[in-house]
C-alpha cells in the first residue's frame, strides 16, 4: 500500500469515534509544551508541534505501576501472599509518536521482552499498542537521530507513518497492526502519484534539515575499560547536579525500583521509574557504594547508553537523538560531545 | 504468561540464631505449594529473592543444598529495613520467595578437580550449600580432594558450628576454621586472617579450583596468595553482592560493565572480572 490521504477533519473526526471504543494517546499543548494525553471529548490534540516534554515511554512503561496487591489482614487465609494486580491490556494506539521515540520502543523492548525473561507488563501493553507515527517535517536544531540509525521519516517501531501535509495527513501503513487501524479510521483516499511524489520530496528535505550528528563507528573498537578509565569523565562530569532530568526524560531509559506501601491492612508492590544518577540507585546495605561519586554515575550513564548496550545487544547505541537531555540538562551537559569524546578516544 | 516477579508463598519452618552478637539468623522455609518446591530447582551458588509483604525484597545466597529435599534455608544479617523486619518474624509466619536467580559455581568444571573452599564472615552461605552438595554420597567420588579454609572474627561468629564439627571429624574433607583474635584457652583450630591461613595451608594449585566468597577485604588479600600459589584466574571463582531490585537482569540496577551481577552472575571467575570495569 502506498498511501491513503485524510483530510486532518476527517482524521479528528475519525480518531474521536475510535477513542470510544479503544484509548488514544495524542500529542496536546500544556502550558508552554506539549505532552501525549488520553483523546477525549474535552480536549483538542495538536499535531503542531516539535515533540513532547516527556518521552511516550510511559504509554508502556508507566512511571508507576502496580504490580501486586496482597492484605496483611491476619483472619484472611491469603494474608502476606502476593497477588497480581487485576489489570487488562487492550487494544490502544499512540498518534503522532515521533519516529526517533518509535525507535527507542525496540530498543528498550530487547530488555524487557528477552529468551529467558518477560517483563509481563510490558510485554503486554507494548504487543497491545499500536505506533501511528508523524514523520518531522522541521526536526530541532538539537535532533541527530540520522546519526543513531533513525531519521525524520524513518519506519523504526511504527506501524503507521504519518506525514502532515498541510491541510491534509498522508498516512503509511507499515505492518497488519497498522492496516487494521486504518481500516478503522476509514478509506481516506488513494494519495496520486503526484502527492507521493511532493511527499517524498518533503521528507528528503526534512532529513537535509537535520543539523547535528555524533560519530558512532569506533565506540566499539576500544574495550570497555580502556572507555571507563578514559580521562574525560571528570571534565564531563564537573557541573552535573545529579537532577535526574535526562534519565527521566530519555525516552530509552528503563531503570526502575520496586517499593511496597501499605495502607491499613491492604498493600501494593510497585514499580516505579529510577535513575542511575542518585547515589541511592547502588548503596548496599552495608554502605558500601560502587558508584558513590558523580563522576562514577555520569559515566555509568554515558557508557550505559554508548558503550555497554552496544556490547550486549549489538544493535547500535541506546539513544535515539532526540535531543531531551541536551535541550533540558539545566548545566548543559551535551552527549554529542560525549559521543565525540568516546568515539574519538 | 508466567509472572518472573510472583514469589511463591513459604513458611518459616525454623528460625536459628548463629552468632553471639545475634545479627546473623538461618531461616528454614517450606514451600505452602509443594507444586513450587519442583519449579524451585537450584545448585549451590544461587540466590532467590526473600520477599515480605509490605517491606520489600531482598537478595539472599542460598544456604541449603538441593540434596536437601523439602526446605530452603537462608542464612541472613540483620543490616537494614527488610532483614531487621524479617530477624523480627516468627515461626509458622508466611511470606515469600522469589528464584532460583542467579548462575551457580561451575560445577561442570569442577568434576575431577581439587577444590579449595575459602570463605569470610557470613558469606560462607553458599560455600556451606556447596560443601553439603559434594559431600552427599551420590556426589562425593565426582570432586577429589575438598579443603576448606573459613574464618570469623571471633569463634562464636562462626556459622553453622555444628556442621563444622562434624566436618572436622570426617577424613574426606580437610578443614581450616580459623578466627581473627579469641581469648578462649580451649580454641583448638586456627588464629590468623584467611589470607594468611590460606597461604600456609594450601600448598599446590595442580588441578585445584578455588572458590572464594567473604567481605571486599578479605578477598582483595586472598587473591595474590592463590596467585602466588599457582591458581591462574580462570580457576579463581567469586561470588560478587551489588544492590539488587528485579533479580533478573531487568531493572537494570546491578551492572558491572555490560553485565547483570544478578543475571551474568553472581559467580565470576577471576579472568571474567578482569575483563570488566572494576565497579564494585
Ligand atoms: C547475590 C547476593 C547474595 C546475598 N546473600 C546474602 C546472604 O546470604 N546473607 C545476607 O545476610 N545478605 C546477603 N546479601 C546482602 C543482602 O541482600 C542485603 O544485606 C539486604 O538486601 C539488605 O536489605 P535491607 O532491607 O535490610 O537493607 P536496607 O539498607 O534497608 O535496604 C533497602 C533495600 O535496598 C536493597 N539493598 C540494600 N543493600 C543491598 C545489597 N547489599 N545487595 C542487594 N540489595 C541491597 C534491597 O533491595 C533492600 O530491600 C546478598 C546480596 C546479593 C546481591
Ligand atoms: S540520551 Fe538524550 S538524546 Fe539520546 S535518546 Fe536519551 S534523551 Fe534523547
Ligand atoms: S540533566 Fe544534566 S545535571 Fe541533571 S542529572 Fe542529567 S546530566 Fe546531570
Ligand atoms: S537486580 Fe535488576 S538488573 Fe540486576
Amino acid at each position: 500500500m502506498k498511501g491513503r490521504l485524510f483530510t486532518k477533519k476527517e482524521w479528528d473526526k475519525a480518531l474521536r469515534e475510535l477513542s470510544k471504543s479503544q484509548k488514544i494517546f495524542v500529542p496536546a499543548k500544556e502550558k508552554d509544551f506539549h505532552n501525549f494525553t488520553v483523546l477525549d471529548n474535552n480536549m483538542e490534540p495538536d499535531f503542531d508541534f516539535q515533540n513532547t516534554r516527556l518521552s511516550p515511554k510511559s504509554i508502556v512503561f508507566p512511571q508507576s505501576e502496580r504490580m501486586f496487591e496482597y492484605t496483611l489482614d491476619e483472619t484472611s487465609p491469603d494474608a502476606h501472599i502476593l497477588k497480581e494486580a487485576p489489570k487488562d491490556f487492550p487494544p490502544q494506539a499512540v498518534v503522532g509518536i515521533r519516529p526517533c521515540d518509535a525507535h527507542a520502543f525496540q530498543i528498550v523492548n530487547v530488555n524487557f521482552d528477552n529468551p529467558e525473561y518477560k517483563d509481563p507488563w510490558w510485554v503486554r501493553r507494548y504487543r497491545a499498542t499500536t505506533f501511528v507515527g508523524l514523520g518531522c517535517n522541521e526536526p530541532c536544531s538539537t535532533c541527530f537521530c540520522t546519526s543513531v540509525g533513525g531519521g525524520p521519516f524513518s519506519e523504526k517501531g511504527l506501524d503507521i507513518l504519518l506525514h502532515d501535509l498541510g491541510d491534509r495527513f498522508l498516512a503509511k501503513a507499515i505492518t497488519e497492526k497498522g492496516i487494521e487501524f486504518l481500516d478503522k479510521i476509514g478509506s481516506g483516499k488513494e494519495a496520486s502519484e503526484q502527492t507521493l511524489k511532493k511527499a517524498a520530496l518533503e521528507a528528503e528535505a526534512a532529513l537535509g534539515k537535520i543539523s547535528s550528528s555524533v560519530p558512532t563507528d569506533r565506540l566499539k573498537e576500544k574495550t570497555e575499560i580502556e572507555l571507563f578509565d578514559a580521562p574525560f569523565w571528570e571534565k564531563i562530569a564537573f557541573p552535573c547536579i545529579n537532577c535526574g532530568t535526562c534519565t527521566y526524560l530519555c525516552p530509552t531509559c528503563w531503570c526502575f525500583d520496586i517499593q511496597d506501601e501499605v495502607f491499613r491492612k491492604e498493600g501494593d508492590r510497585i514499580r516505579n521509574w529510577d535513575s542511575c544518577m542518585f547515589p541511592l540507585f547502588t548503596l548496599h546495605g552495608s554502605g558500601h557504594n560502587p558508584r558513590e561519586k558523580k563522576v562514577q554515575r555520569v559515566r555509568q550513564r554515558f557508557m550505559h547508553k554508548l558503550k555497554y548496550y552496544v556490547d550486549k545487544y549489538g544493535n547500535g547505541v541506546a539513544c535515539v537523538g532526540c535531543g531531551r537531555c541536551v535541550q533540558f540538562c539545566p548545566v548543559n551537559i551535551d552527549i554529542r560531545e560525549v559521543f565525540e569524546l568516546m568515539n574519538g578516544y | 504468561m508466567e509472572n518472573p516477579y510472583l514469589p511463591y508463598p513459604v513458611r518459616i519452618e525454623k528460625i536459628i540464631t548463629e552468632t553471639e552478637d545475634r545479627n546473623l539468623k538461618t531461616f528454614t522455609f517450606s514451600f505452602i505449594n509443594p507444586e513450587h518446591e519442583k519449579k524451585f530447582s537450584y545448585l549451590p551458588g544461587q540466590f532467590a529473592e526473600l520477599s515480605i509483604a509490605g517491606k520489600g525484597e531482598i537478595p539472599i545466597g542460598i544456604a541449603s543444598s538441593p540434596t536437601e529435599k523439602g526446605y530452603l534455608t537462608f542464612t541472613v544479617n540483620k543490616v537494614g529495613l527488610v532483614t531487621s523486619h524479617l530477624h523480627n518474624m516468627k515461626e509458622g509466619e508466611t511470606m515469600g520467595i522469589r528464584g532460583p536467580l542467579g548462575n551457580f559455581y561451575p560445577w561442570e568444571q569442577m568434576q575431577g578437580k581439587n577444590i579449595v573452599i575459602i570463605g569470610g564472615g557470613f558469606a560462607f552461605t553458599t560455600l556451606r550449600s556447596s560443601i553439603i552438595y559434594m559431600l552427599h554420597p551420590e556426589n562425593r567420588n565426582k570432586y577429589e580432594d575438598i579443603t576448606v579454609v573459613y574464618g570469623a572474627r571471633t569463634p562464636g561468629m562462626l556459622l553453622y558450628k555444628q556442621e563444622l564439627e562434624e566436618w572436622e571429624k570426617r577424613d574426606d574433607i580437610n578443614m581450616h576454621i580459623t578466627v581473627d583474635a579469641t581469648q578462649d584457652p580451649t580454641w583448638k583450630y586456627n588464629i590468623g586472617f584467611v589470607p594468611t591461613i590460606t597461604e600456609q595451608k594450601i600448598k599446590t594449585a595442580d588441578n585445584a579450583i578455588a572458590i572464594v566468597c567473604g567481605p571486599p577485604i578479605m578477598i582483595k588479600f586472598t587473591q595474590p596468595v592463590l596467585e602466588k600459589i599457582g591458581f591462574p584466574p580462570e580457576r579463581i571463582i567469586l561470588s560478587l553482592e551489588m544492590r539488587m531490585k528485579c533479580g533478573i537482569g531487568l531493572c537494570g540496577r546491578c551492572n558491572i560493565g555490560d553485565k547483570y551481577v544478578c543475571k551474568d552472575g553472581p559467580v565470576f571467575s577471576l579472568a571474567q572480572l578482569r575483563d570488566m570495569p572494576p565497579e564494585y
